[in-house]
């Protein structure tokens, strides 16, 4: 009967978005007058997970799931489901959680909402907030299956903290064989990422070639932000595409989102609206970014910048 | 290789998004529709299958028959036939289960779909079809490589990419990177003719049940007024974000 969440872990740490996720289900258990059941995937500690409000923990540790596996792993949560006899599931938007949640719900014959940004405004109908089109608007959806998968937008409910301590017990499902293999992983180390970013700062066009995007590096490393960019910009391939935000780009959900020389078209502004402060830095008053953002300055980047650098050097010294 | 390629017909990245119905339907009144760019970026891929593999492509959407035009345009673009299944596309399970109809039938061996329409953006279609259809399923998709019944896929993650090995059946959640924008098609004339004599098959759907319902929609608040920093003030900047938004 225990709300179920997958708290994801990267080399045995969890993730913040894991933490979130808990939060969110102790908050949809306490909503339905049960408990929390974390299912966890080759992390060996997982006491901070109680702090969090999960009761218990059931850890798979399984060579054959070392690396993140989509079907592996749904298989897995489908066979901690059935033996918990869960009626919810909370999963995050992480690029695997939502890989694996469809096929999840295939499994389980559950209904399954994603970008959910609230805690259910009712258990019975099930019904949550998510984001659609593009996060132009918000759908309420109902959830109307016997078993209820969640899938949570990151950094729309928050990380809440509980005192509690969890169970942990070991977990051996069994696992088929997988169709999809894992050849090789290729991540950026030492920089972060726009997905876990907690501030993110953004380049279009207005800085007029690749060559000039190490005033943008150096602030992303001032505020310990990740560097995003335009459409344009990774069209002209100035950029990678992995750090393209909007609407056919990757979704921004940061608390400071930083766009310099951006002027805002709807496709890049959709994608970014998630974020909870803007902040835009632009030569051209009428640029649509400033009827979306919060703080603005009017003037050149490359004046403005170096001297918005050497600012929040001298403010982190205070710190 | 027969590839199914899922066409979603969705407003234009530029709509205005109102509702009606007391909010309940999306208001298409003005709204131009378009392929979702997703599903653009699988079409053309499929593309290139079709010209050096010697696949075929055929296009698929779940809707009524104000979808057609954007069949048509897939035809165009060079598709050689469409399937629409005459039925409204209530939720993402409906579809998937109107989806595996259509590949059992046509004996699809790949289907490719775009990660996540961009009007629901419920991004479940693709992986419930897989589940369905008991195929391998790769999602996030930015390359993909057939060699006979074999598939080298790329699937981009958070902070990375990741290289998988795969065989057919086979669906993908195509996005930008399956192909680049530059590569994407604009139907030419000849095109545009040749689609007028391609077959578009109206199919009736399956029973199929739903798991969720669209109660309402709603807009985001209306955002306050901006607050403007003098450029040679940016000092001014870094204190509203320290002691007002607390961001910093």
């Amino acid at each position: 009967m225990s709300v179920l969440v997958y708290t994801e872990s990267d080399k045995g740490t969890f993730k913040k978005t894991a933490l979130e996720v808990a939060s969110y289900a102790k908050t949809v258990a306490d909503q339905m007058g049960t408990t929390v059941t974390a299912i966890t995937f080759n992390a060996d500690d997982t006491s901070v997970l109680g702090n969090y409000g999960v009761d218990k923990v059931l850890k798979v540790n399984n060579s054959q799931l070392e690396t993140f596996n989509a079907s592996g792993y749904a298989s897995a949560i489908a066979d901690a489901a059935k033996n918990e006899g869960t009626k919810v599931i909370v999963v995050s938007s992480s690029a695997d959680s939502k890989y694996l949640a469809p096929l999840l719900a295939i499994k389980l014959d559950a209904g399954y909402a994603s970008n959910v940004v609230e805690a259910p405004s009712s258990t019975s109908p099930f019904t949550v907030k998510r984001t659609a089109f593009t996060n132009k608007a918000f759908n309420m959806t109902a959830i109307n299956t016997d078993v209820k998968i969640v899938g949570v937008s990151k950094n729309a409910f928050g990380v809440k903290e509980n005192s509690g301590s969890a169970t942990a017990e070991d977990f051996s499902p069994a696992i088929p064989e997988l169709g999809v293999k894992v050849e090789s992983v290729d991540k950026v180390t030492g920089q972060v990422t726009i997905a876990d970013a907690e501030i993110v700062v953004s380049g279009g066009r207005g800085l007029k070639g690749p060559e000039n995007w190490g005033m943008i590096e150096e602030l992303a490393d001032v505020l310990g932000a990740a560097t995003a960019c335009s459409k344009p910009v990774s069209d002209l391939g100035w950029r990678p595409h992995s750090e393209h935000v909007g609407q056919t780009g990757k979704p921004v959900a940061a608390n400071l989102y930083i766009a310099i020389g951006i002027s805002g078209a709807i496709q890049h502004l959709a994608g970014i609206n998630s974020s909870k402060v803007k902040v835009v830095i632009n030569t051209d008053p009428e640029a649509p970014f400033f009827k979306a953002a919060d703080y603005g300055i009017v003037g050149d980047a490359f004046e403005v910048v170096p001297k918005l650098i050497e600012k929040l050097k001298e403010f982190k010294a205070q710190q | 290789m027969k590839i199914l390629v899922c066409i979603s017909h969705v407003p234009d990245t530029t709509s205005k998004i109102n509702f009606t119905e007391g909010d309940t339907k999306f208001d298409t009144t003005g709204v131009q529709f378009v392929i979702n760019p997703n599903d653009e970026f699988g079409l053309t891929r499929a593309m290139w299958f079709k010209e050096k593999q010697g696949a075929s492509v055929d296009v698929v959407n779940v809707g009524g028959p104000e979808t057609e035009p954007t069949l048509r345009k897939a035809l165009a673009i060079g598709a050689d036939g469409a399937i629409r299944v005459n039925t409204a596309a209530t939720d993402g399970f409906a579809v998937a289960q109107q989806l595996a109809k259509v590949v059992q039938d046509g004996g699809y061996d790949l289907v490719i779909a775009g990660r996540e329409s961009i009007d629901y953006n419920g991004g479940m279609v693709p992986g419930m079809l897989a589940g369905l259809l008991n195929a391998n399923y790769v999602t996030n998709c930015i390359s993909l490589e057939v060699d006979g019944t074999n598939a080298k896929a790329v699937r981009e993650i958070d902070g990375g990419k990741e290289t998988v090995s795969t065989s057919l059946p086979l669906v993908i959640g195509g996005q930008k990177g399956l192909v680049e924008e530059s590569d994407l098609r604009i139907p030419n004339m000849r095109g545009i003719m040749m689609a007028r004599q391609k077959p578009l098959k109206v199919v009736e759907p399956v029973d199929a049940n739903t798991e969720t319902a669209s109660v309402k929609f709603e807009k985001p608040a209306p955002k306050g007024a901006i607050k403007l920093i003098d450029p040679d003030n940016v000092e001014e900047l870094v204190n509203l974000l320290h002691n007002e938004a607390k961001v910093i």
